[in-house]
């Protein structure tokens, strides 16, 4: 048993850490969340792309460094930490896994080397309407490989390349690859909570749809990327979450009140003390899950919902209470909060809320004590 | 990270199972620390004997200390194994094991080792730690209860109280105040008492769970030997230091099941039918609330195997012991009160004979207040974590450069 990084892997996330330091300060994220901002840091896609980290964990052959999702799980904590506003969640987590998961020899080929060199931006279309993804709730079909329909929200959808669209065809739902820069496709970039990343309403008219995976097996594909998502996903909150708990205890220290630090009163020490174990226990459950995506273990699912459950009550409790504890600063567009509050939202959201995570948790729990 | 055994611990697992399967005692009711009857405590006696005798009490301690010359991880796993079956009757040496033993060893001379480490090992001896006061809980420091020295010996007066096993104990270690002209944590001095002493009485305190598992102890003249001091004289803050230290080393990396009470909860809720005919744990409320608690009880089960790892790699892991309790004791009223309100009227039963799921969800609801008081309450935990872990200044201290006798004092 051994539940920590190696020293490689730390080595890897110290880096990535100075790196974003240097490439993608909480001023320049504040910059893009500008009105009219396009929602992305092109120069810094490009050079996340140059150290070879869109490909950590693709395989050699696709021209990635094959390193493994331990690897990734340490540079997508540091993205957390650092709000990054790039297209790497829809791209890594959910496209490539798509694609690696469920793509034909031709599909990885063609997806998976661009990828890597940052040429092709990834996003995930399912959502159509208010409430979780259901049968019922699809709209969006495919026939005779022309998929017409409207997905909203489309993380990432005005800029990426191809989208992986969630539609029936013959009634069964099924995934599809769409080339968003094809005909038959109009994208409106939306406001969001979370200005720092893109999202779209796409709608599509006879646009040219490919078949990713069976037909039929849409929705359970849909399940197996969130899956894989959410750990990862859990690895950027639980980043997002430290740094609001190293932001407020620096203000605590710094602030003077009533002749004395506020980090020195217990009505706000106690809540650093909650913050701090609402992270420790979504580190716990996140490095559960790490180990299971990684080693592909048939636990996955139920570490996934751990992982996705424990570090979206973390980062919500770390990035709210860090407003809190900053006061009047803290409700200000020039601290740094916000980027943390909006982002706490976007993650919590992107992959299913906790909501439906806990009902997937219960459901296969039940199973276990059926068997 | 690798959460499977390496095969030297699937080795280890697979002979600790088997000695298990061959000696460890079936069908035994426990009991809550220090609510031991005769016959339960003779049974864990004879049980931390056989451990001993097989080198499985004290995994970690050296052979010549009576333990096994193992690994964290190797008393870890045992834990583990001794508990699928059912085994937990380590309860009360786990004071002494735990904390009091650690302190004699860190600071008796080896005559007083040798003559009490082994009998604690074997479970011969049973030790309690007397510390807190009427006037000194979370305050330890506060104490009252006054040593005064004559020739070669001292005489102590005053009362300890929450001491688990007092009435059971053979030893125990002893705070008291030797200077109070000192200030509050500069007077104080550590001795090991014999519980059989002259002038020591144990008053069994009648808890609101309707266990007697703690006591007052009360002392009256009682003689101890300077040779019985642990430490040096008015050093034993320092000492008591030692003791917590080893409480909180103790409680962490403690096994523990998938999912934990999380997983009974769920069952009872799969048994009892709501007002619309389906069991409640189709409930949305309900599902999440059971969500909730299991993601906090494995996020405790992780975060204990990564001090684990830190504790093997020679690493010092964090004091999550503190988030552990913290975690644990309010969780642990919280879902139990979810599972009794669940029950509707039939919730407020304790029989048992009628009572669903034989209480258990009941006897956690009356036990949680004990839970978050007993070994640092909820608010000195925060305190801790605050303090310690995240360097947060401490709590503003009157009473830090009066001498002690001149503090003031309430009821």
């Amino acid at each position: 048993m051994n539940f920590e990084f190696s020293e490689e892997q730390l080595a890897l996330k110290d880096e990535v850490r100075k790196f974003l330091a240097a490439k993608c300060p909480p001023d320049s994220v504040r910059a893009l969340m500008a009105e009219g901002s396009p929602g992305i840091d092109r120069a810094l896609w490009a050079q996340i792309a140059e150290q070879g980290w869109l490909g950590a964990a693709i395989p050699e052959e696709y021209g990635g460094l094959g390193l493994g999702y331990l690897e990734l799980c340490c540079i997508s904590e540091e993205l957390g930490r650092a709000v990054a506003p790039i297209p790497f969640a829809s791209t890594v987590y959910f496209f490539a896994e798509a694609i690696l998961r469920a793509g034909s020899d031709a599909q990885k080929a063609v997806c998976l080397p661009k990828i890597v060199a940052g040429e092709l931006i990834g996003a995930m279309a399912s959502s159509e309407q208010p409430g979780p993804i259901s049968v019922a709730k699809i709209n969006a079909e495919v026939s005779g490989g022309k998929l017409n329909g409207t997905k909203l929200p489309v993380t990432d959808g005005s800029h990426a390349d191809t989208a992986i669209v969630l539609a029936k065809e013959g009634g069964t739902p099924t995934q599809y690859l769409v080339d968003l820069n094809g005909p038959g496709v109009t994208r409106t970039a939306i406001e969001t909570l979370d200005r720092s990343r893109d999202a779209a309403r796409i709608e599509f008219n006879d646009a040219p749809a490919e078949r990713l995976g069976g037909v039929g097996e849409g929705l359970a594909l849909f399940e197996a990327i969130n899956d894989r998502a959410a750990v990862l996903l859990a690895f950027e909150q639980l980043g997002g979450a430290d740094m609001c708990l190293e932001m407020a205890k620096a203000y605590a220290l710094d602030r003077y009140a009533f002749g004395r630090q506020i980090g020195a009163y217990q009505a706000i020490k106690h809540r650093l003390a909650d913050m701090y174990t609402g992270n420790v226990l979504a580190r716990g459950n996140a490095y559960y899950g790490a180990w299971a995506l990684n080693s592909d273990a048939p636990e996955l699912p139920v570490a996934a919902a751990g992982a996705r459950i424990s570090a979206s009550e973390a980062y919500w409790f770390a990035s709210k209470e860090n407003i809190q504890i900053h006061g009047g600063m803290g409700y200000t567009w020039e601290v740094d909060c916000h980027l943390h509050y909006r982002r706490s939202r976007q993650l919590s959201l992107v992959a299913g809320s906790p909501r439906v995570w806990k009902n997937r948790l219960v459901t296969m729990l039940e199973k276990r004590n059926a068997a | 990270m690798d959460f499977n055994d390496t095969p030297e611990e699937a080795e280890y697992r697979a002979k600790v199972r088997e000695w298990l399967e061959a000696n460890a005692p079936r069908g035994l009711k426990g009991a809550s620390l220090g609510d031991e009857d005769d016959s339960q405590l003779e049974a864990a006696k004879a049980w931390q004997a056989k451990k001993a005798a097989a080198g499985y009490a004290q995994i970690r301690w050296p052979k010549e200390w009576g333990g096994g010359g193992g690994t964290t991880i190797q008393s870890v796993i045992f834990g583990q194994e001794e508990s699928k079956l059912g085994v937990h009757m380590g309860g009360p040496f786990a004071i002494g094991l735990g904390m009091c033993l650690p302190t004699v060893m860190a600071t008796a001379d080896e005559e007083t080792k040798k003559r009490f480490v082994g009998p604690a090992v074997r479970g011969e001896e049973i030790w309690c730690q007397l510390f807190s006061e009427p006037a000194g809980g979370s305050d330890v420091a506060a104490i009252r209860t006054r040593a005064v020295r004559d020739g070669d010996e001292w005489v102590i007066n005053g009362q300890k109280i929450w001491t688990s096993g007092a009435h059971y104990a053979d030893f125990g270690i002893l705070l008291v105040r030797t200077d109070p002209d000192a200030v509050k944590h500069k007077g104080l001095t550590m001795f090991w008492v014999d519980m059989k002493s002259p002038g020591i009485e144990c008053k069994p305190i009648h808890q609101m769970s309707g266990a007697r598992g703690f006591n007052e102890v009360f002392f009256t003249d009682v003689r101890v030997k300077d040779s019985q001091r642990l430490g040096a004289l008015n050093d034993g803050w320092k000492v008591s230091i030692i003791t917590l230290m080893n409480e909180r080393a103790s409680v962490s990396g403690s096994g523990g099941s998938r999912g934990g009470i999380a997983m009974s909860a769920l069952r009872l809720a799969q048994r009892i039918e709501g007002e619309d005919g389906q069991p409640l744990s189709k409930d949305s409320a309900v599902r999440e609330k059971i969500a909730d608690w299991y993601v906090k009880s494995e996020g405790l089960r992780f975060t204990g195997l990564r001090s684990l790892t830190a504790l093997s790699q020679g690493k010092t892991p964090r004091p999550e012991a503190s988030v552990s309790k913290l975690v644990q004791a309010a969780g642990a009223q919280n879902i139990a009160n979810e599972m009794i309100e669940l029950q509707d009227q039939y919730g407020i039963l304790l029989d048992e004979e009628f009572a669903s799921a034989d209480g258990q969800f009941q006897n956690m609801v009356m036990g949680a207040p004990g839970m978050r008081i007993a070994g640092g309450t909820d608010e000195i935990l925060r305190n801790i974590i605050a303090e310690r872990v995240l360097g947060m200044p401490g709590d503003i201290r009157v009473d830090k450069d009066l001498p002690f006798k001149d503090l003031p004092t309430g009821r």
